[in-house]
């Protein structure tokens, strides 16, 4: 029952980043139709930043705030100096960017600060509490910071002038600009706050991962399965897909080390959580294309 | 009377395809005026080069400014509120959402919310309906919404593009009522494009026939209303 209660927390801790990836990856589609699979090495770049800032002497939080910042002003900038001249662009063109956007961002990491893998500091004190055996600190930390995160973005968006112009910009960006709201400033925002969002998952995860700058390779592709498990066009059900994804991994995990306890037979373990985690999504995409949260949206053609 | 909207030589363009050849026409402040023509005649389009939402050549003076060319975000900044063709709503905002987004370049904050209970006196039924998302209207509620939406920019001018469209009579009737009312009360300047030629001629003072990209005839909606032409083929007696 303890091993299963903290391989919960655990799955949450996880979860808790896809949601942050998949969110920033939500961000961005329901704005211009993309995915931007770049996100990731952006977020590996921003945890860098905050790497650097750290070595320098700031303090982790200090370091923390300044390194979303920056990834937000990287963000804005990326839009407005890349993608802006790409607006009317075919598809596969974007696309292609995006992917250039990766491998630079991959190997300017690189060849700054090199490819040796590097341990990252929790902010988290050592000392845990209450649920001490079940959750390790910075697990917790994880959680709460991420939520934190969430929320205040879920105010922004639903409570403020700004946050309801972007929506509307999203939705219809047409009928926005006959509104009056500047709908290519609100993209470079969007993409602005998705760097900022991404920065916060890379800088939460790199303790756990270590940071290198291939470290979020993996966790962009579980936070494109908790989007799709989402509803790709529902930032809502992106965040909740991120949790569910990161608690089933570990959930098929501990489900194959019991069995092999019992039966002595090894059938999944943790080498194919990734896997097993994929075929679930591919089941529940197969079941409901939209995903467990998303609309079917009805096309004229 | 000065004119608020004047439109000269105004030439508009889809990819390579030209939709208005010389469109030209006034607008006086204050007053209502009418484009009408067949399907694809160029209503629409006129309506859209005016806000530059395609490509266009010619000039667009409002309120005495010359706004040829500018982002149509900065135009419509200049107090021109455009209802485009098919209920132009954000239909996964709510009522309300709708409402606020509209309002969001005034700089008089303070008085949004009297500007919402006026547009309400207009619209009721929207009051009922505040939280509820815009999609989930009935259709002539949609329109309705459209045009509440417009008011709460405080314009000079309205563009309205068929308004009528799709709508039970009886709506339409009501939603012209009320854009007469506006009109009169808020001294709001109407351009308005629509199919039903003979309501659209009984609300205007003013009249323009477009035919292929061209303005054909023009004068006071009572002369236009007994040409025998106009009669003919767009009112139907």
């Amino acid at each position: 029952m303890e091993q299963f209660l903290q391989q919960l927390a655990s799955g949450l801790a996880n979860g808790a980043i896809y949601a942050c990836v998949a969110l920033a990856l939500v961000m961005i589609y329901v704005s211009t139709d993309h995915i931007n699979f770049a996100q990731g090495e952006m977020a590996m770049f921003s945890t860098y930043i905050s790497w650097q800032l750290m070595t320098w002497g700031l303090s982790f939080w200090v370091a923390f705030v300044l390194a979303v910042l920056i990834s937000f002003a990287l963000g804005v900038l990326i839009e407005r100096v890349i993608l802006r001249p790409l607006h009317n662009a075919p598809v596969l063109s974007v696309v292609v960017v995006f992917i250039g956007l990766l491998a630079i961002c991959n190997s300017m990491a690189g060849a700054i600060w090199s490819y040796l893998i590097k341990e990252f500091p929790s902010p988290f004190p050592k000392s845990s509490f209450g649920i001490a055996g079940l959750i390790g600190p910075h697990q917790l930390g994880v959680v709460l910071v991420t939520l934190i995160v969430l929320s205040l973005l879920f105010v922004f968006f639903r409570f403020t002038p700004l946050g309801l112009a972007m929506r509307a910009a999203a939705q219809n960006p047409q009928m926005a600009r006959l509104v009056g709201v500047r709908v290519d400033w609100m993209l470079a925002l969007g993409w602005g706050l998705a760097a900022a969002v991404g920065a916060v998952a890379g800088i939460m995860v790199a303790h756990i991962v270590y940071l290198d700058p291939n470290m979020m390779g993996g966790i962009l592709l579980y936070a494109f399965a908790s989007a799709l498990v989402g509803g790709i066009g529902n930032p809502g059900g992106a965040v909740i897909g991120g949790f569910i994804v990161g608690v089933l991994e570990n959930m098929v995990a501990f489900a194959g080390n019991q069995i092999e306890k019992v039966t002595g037979i090894y059938i999944i373990g943790n080498g194919e959580k990734l896997t097993v985690a994929l075929i679930i999504v591919i089941f529940v995409l197969t079941v409901r294309p939209a995903g467990l949260f998303g609309r079917v949206v009805v096309k004229r053609v | 009377m000065p004119s608020l909207l004047e439109v000269k030589a105004l030439k508009a363009y889809y990819g390579q395809t030209q939709a208005l050849y010389d469109v030209g026409f006034d607008l006086a402040e204050g007053g209502i005026t009418t484009l009408l023509g067949a399907n694809g005649a160029g209503k629409t389009t006129t309506l859209r080069a005016i806000c530059n939402m395609v490509r266009t050549e010619g000039a667009v003076r409002f309120a005495g400014k010359d706004v040829t060319g500018k982002p149509t975000e900065e135009i419509v900044r200049q107090r021109i509120a455009h209802v485009p063709e098919g209920r132009g709503t954000f239909t996964t905002l709510t009522v309300d959402e709708n409402l606020r987004i509209a309002a969001y370049t005034r700089k008089d904050k303070g008085e949004i919310a009297a500007e919402r209970d006026r547009v309400f006196s207009y619209f009721p039924r929207l009051k009922e309906r505040v939280q509820q998302q815009a999609g989930t209207l009935s259709g002539g509620e949609q329109q309705m919404l459209a045009i509440a939406r417009a008011l709460m920019l405080k314009p000079r001018l309205m563009l309205l593009d068929e308004p009528s469209f799709g709508l039970a009579p009886l709506v339409v009737v009501e939603i012209f009522r009320i854009l007469h009312r506006i009109n009169e009360e808020e001294g709001v300047s109407i351009l308005l494009v629509e199919q039903n030629a003979a309501l659209a001629l009984e609300l205007a003072t003013q009249a323009y026939v477009l035919e292929t990209g061209r303005v054909v005839m023009s004068g006071p909606s009572a002369v236009v209303k007994n040409d025998e032409n106009v009669r003919k083929s767009y009112l139907g007696y």
